[in-house]
């Protein structure tokens, strides 16, 4: 039978410590950071899973993200109508029908051997007739995203319900982590960290410069909510409908990971992470598993990013920080206890408050150090004083990181060894 | 003839720049990847910590380099060097060795390295903020204009001083290097770690020793890749995520383990990347008159739009990774 003390005194000092942000700051704050701090809990469920359950470093959790939140922009913001009225979206159907051509044909060229061609000259003519297509698309391209961009801005979104928008920012990602995963689960486990930074920073580009499909640097708002809004109903309440939204959200796919964890699929998912090669002999495929916790996982993250980009209500390519958006979900889940929901989520709650607290905090610090430098050396400080001590907390985090992984590897509210499979207690968890 | 020499530009002198950096910096990982096992990330925080401590010193001492006639911080760099390895020994001694000995999966270490490479930047930027410095503090860039004897040329070749010190520093890192592996009793053991790292024990091997000389070699060459790079750029505190995917790709084409690999692999890298941002319809100019009215020749023609520059050594990754996964030279996959 396992207690769940630690787990009531951690949760009962979050409590607390929500309650005094309420308290000091107001409740319109108040909420808007526990709406945060739960959708970073959903994008923190996503990554437990990926690396609690199965090993997997995804070092591109802000690519998903990025991915999700694109998503819902498209799928449930307003149409632009100066862009439909035009003889655009018929221009652009035309580029689409190339590029589909141009798929098409070096999908052709891949399957020449079938007709006797020799594989060599088919990796070779499949290879040019790619670039060649590469090409003619974008240059077709360019034009059109010109055009669009001169006269209608970007193309807006379908109008189409919020939610929907979410599930579209889920699969859109869990299709990306597929992609990446047919790749590189299988190779050695660095590969897959690798591929995800790049993705990670390739999608911010894309989302950042393809103004014409997301209006770039230019940023998208307002965004609709799946509640009411603010301006409807007033800050409190649409805040606390939100709210209420996320949490339902945050414990639904709590509790459906807690049942698969404890279920076949979990014990299985816990044998191939523990012992590859046995699982292996039984007739698992490991990498199929894996794959398809990599894409579970990351369409989680999908769909926490759109919600919290939603949230904020405007969406800039140029906000999504790796630091931000990948390494503090990473300081979440080792610090809450990699392979454990609950840690997952008391994690995120907990290092977001603490998060979002340091910024003042640090501003608050170093303009002591300034007045004392200022006092007792004569120190002239520099002028960026204030944008390096929000810099400084770049340090704190990967010290945590550091810290966490040397010296409590396990996290604060570690997995628990359930029920039928006696294991092996010296077994190194990580 | 003008666009040969444009093409020589932008081309060739950019590309041999470009994959000496990448050369240098695949080096280290891909040495960090075969005696320990793990993707050393921190390895783009290295080389900008590098560059900071050459910028630091040339602050200090700003006329040092007239004396020499070269730039100030190439003339500090082997003081920079020196240094960014001892920190690389100290690092891997606070962070790496204990996850080691406890005997973490190597996917831990990458996590390490990750924080790392955050507390590296976050102190860089605490203690030097986050805008562009250039590196010449006391003397000007010194740029060479080669003109060619031919009429038809009227364009010149276009070389700086930097650029030519990249390319001649890391040929000359590169024979030592191939020196140090194949003559030297160290580099030796090196090499044998890197392939069977249990029989390398077995056979007396100091580990401990062959782990610092390995990150010796990788601290150096990471702190002369950034100096140099910024020495012929500029110094950025933020450059470390970009330059991370294109030296990773280079070692993994290069297989990994492999230092010539990795050296073959930085310049594919560093000219794909060249060559995929490179206006092809410059070339195409001189044919203009012939094709007038036959075909209407595109005034841009790249692969790849600049702000997408990364696309192509993520490519390049992921190819290599579907069709050869062990890289041009066989590396390790394990």
């Amino acid at each position: 039978m396992t207690t769940y003390r630690r787990e009531i005194i951690l949760f009962a000092l979050l409590a607390i410590l929500y309650g005094a942000v309420f308290t000091l700051f107001g409740a319109a704050y108040g909420l808007r950071m526990s709406v945060e701090a739960l959708c970073y809990a959903l994008v923190a469920l996503g990554l437990t899973i990926q690396w609690g359950y199965a090993g997997l470093f995804n070092a591109g959790v802000m690519g998903f993200v990025a991915i999700g939140a694109f998503m819902t922009v498209l799928v449930s913001f307003p149409p632009n109508m100066a862009f439909w009225n035009s003889d655009m979206p018929a221009r652009l159907g035309t580029v689409a029908l190339y590029a589909i051509a141009g798929a098409a044909l070096t999908w052709g060229a891949t399957r020449l051997n079938r007709l006797g061609v020799p594989s060599r000259l088919r990796t070779l003519i499949a290879v040019m007739t790619g670039a060649a297509a590469w090409l003619v698309v974008s240059a077709a391209l360019d034009p059109v995203a010109r055009d669009i961009e001169r006269q209608a801005g970007f193309i807006g979104g379908f109008g189409l319900p919020v939610l929907l928008g979410w599930v579209a920012g889920g699969a859109a990602a869990g299709a990306v982590a597929w992609f990446v995963g047919r790749i590189c689960l299988g190779l050695r486990s660095d590969y897959l960290a690798i591929a995800t930074l790049g993705i990670a920073e390739i999608v911010k580009a894309l989302l950042k410069n393809a103004d014409w499909l997301t209006k770039g640097t230019l940023t998208v708002s307002p965004l609709p909510w799946p509640v009411p809004t603010p301006e409807q109903v007033g800050f409190i309440w649409g805040r606390a409908l939100y709210l209420a939204l996320m949490a339902t959200l945050v414990v639904v796919a709590w509790a459906l990971l807690e049942r698969a964890w404890r279920a076949p699929w979990g014990r299985m998912m816990r044998a191939i992470r523990d012992n590859e090669t046995a699982a292996a002999a039984m007739g698992k495929n490991v990498n199929r598993r894996r794959l398809e916790i990599f894409v579970l996982g990351s369409v989680l993250m999908g769909a926490g990013g759109a919600a919290l980009i939603t949230f904020t209500r405007i969406f800039d390519p140029a906000g999504f920080l790796p630091l931000n958006h990948t390494f503090l979900i990473w300081v979440m889940i080792i610090l809450g206890g990699a392979g454990s929901n609950l840690g997952a989520v008391f994690g995120a709650l907990f290092v977001y408050v603490v998060w979002v607290m340091s910024e003042p905090a640090a501003l608050l610090l170093f303009d002591a150090v300034r007045e004392a430098g200022q006092a007792w050396f004569g120190w002239q400080a520099p002028a960026d004083l204030d944008s390096r001590a929000l810099q400084a907390r770049v340090f704190v985090i990967g010290l945590t990181i550091t810290l966490v992984l040397r010296y409590a590897p396990a996290g604060l509210i570690p997995e628990k060894a359930t029920m039928q499979a006696p294991r092996p207690s010296a077994r190194e968890k990580n | 003839m003008n666009e040969i020499v444009f093409f020589i530009n932008k081309v060739l002198v950019a590309g041999l720049v470009t994959g000496s950096i990448y050369a240098m910096g695949a080096v280290g990982v891909t040495l960090v990847f075969a005696i320990l096992r793990f993707a050393h990330f921190a390895h783009g925080d290295l080389m900008t910590l590098g560059a900071f401590i050459a910028f630091a010193l040339t602050a200090a001492f700003p006329h040092a380099g007239a004396i020499f006639g070269l730039p100030t911080a190439f003339v500090m760099l082997p003081a920079a060097m020196a240094l960014t390895a001892l920190l690389a020994i100290w690092i891997d001694g606070r962070f790496y060795r204990p996850l080691r000995e406890r005997g973490a999966k190597p996917v831990v270490l990458v996590m390490a390295s990750v924080g790392v490479t955050l507390m590296i930047q976050g102190l860089l930027r605490l203690f030097a903020g986050t805008g562009t410095r250039s590196m010449f503090i006391a003397e000007r860039k010194d740029i060479f204009r080669i003109e060619l004897p031919f009429e038809l040329a009227r364009r010149k070749i276009v070389i700086t001083e930097p650029q030519i010190l990249v390319i001649l520093f890391a040929v000359v890192a590169a024979i030592s290097l191939h020196w140090f592996l194949t003559r030297t009793r160290t580099g030796k053991a090196m090499r044998a770690m890197s392939d069977n790292p249990d029989l390398a024990r077995l056979s007396g091997i100091d580990t401990q020793q062959v782990v610092r000389t390995t990150w010796i070699i990788a601290g150096s060459l990471a702190a002369a890749a950034g100096t140099l790079l910024s020495l012929d750029v500029a110094l950025k505190p933020d450059m470390s995520f970009n330059i991370l995917l294109p030296i990773f790709a280079a070692a993994i084409v290069g297989g990994v383990g492999q230092p010539y690999g990795a050296i073959a692999g930085g310049f594919l890298v560093g000219f794909a990347e060249v060559l995929s941002v490179f206006n092809w319809a410059i070339l195409l100019r001189p044919f203009r008159p012939l094709l007038d009215g036959v075909v209407e020749l595109p005034t841009h023609l790249a692969f790849v739009p600049t702000e997408y520059k990364l696309t192509v050594p993520f490519v390049i990754l992921v190819a290599v990774l579907v069709w050869r996964p062990t890289g041009i030279f066989r590396g390790k996959v394990i």
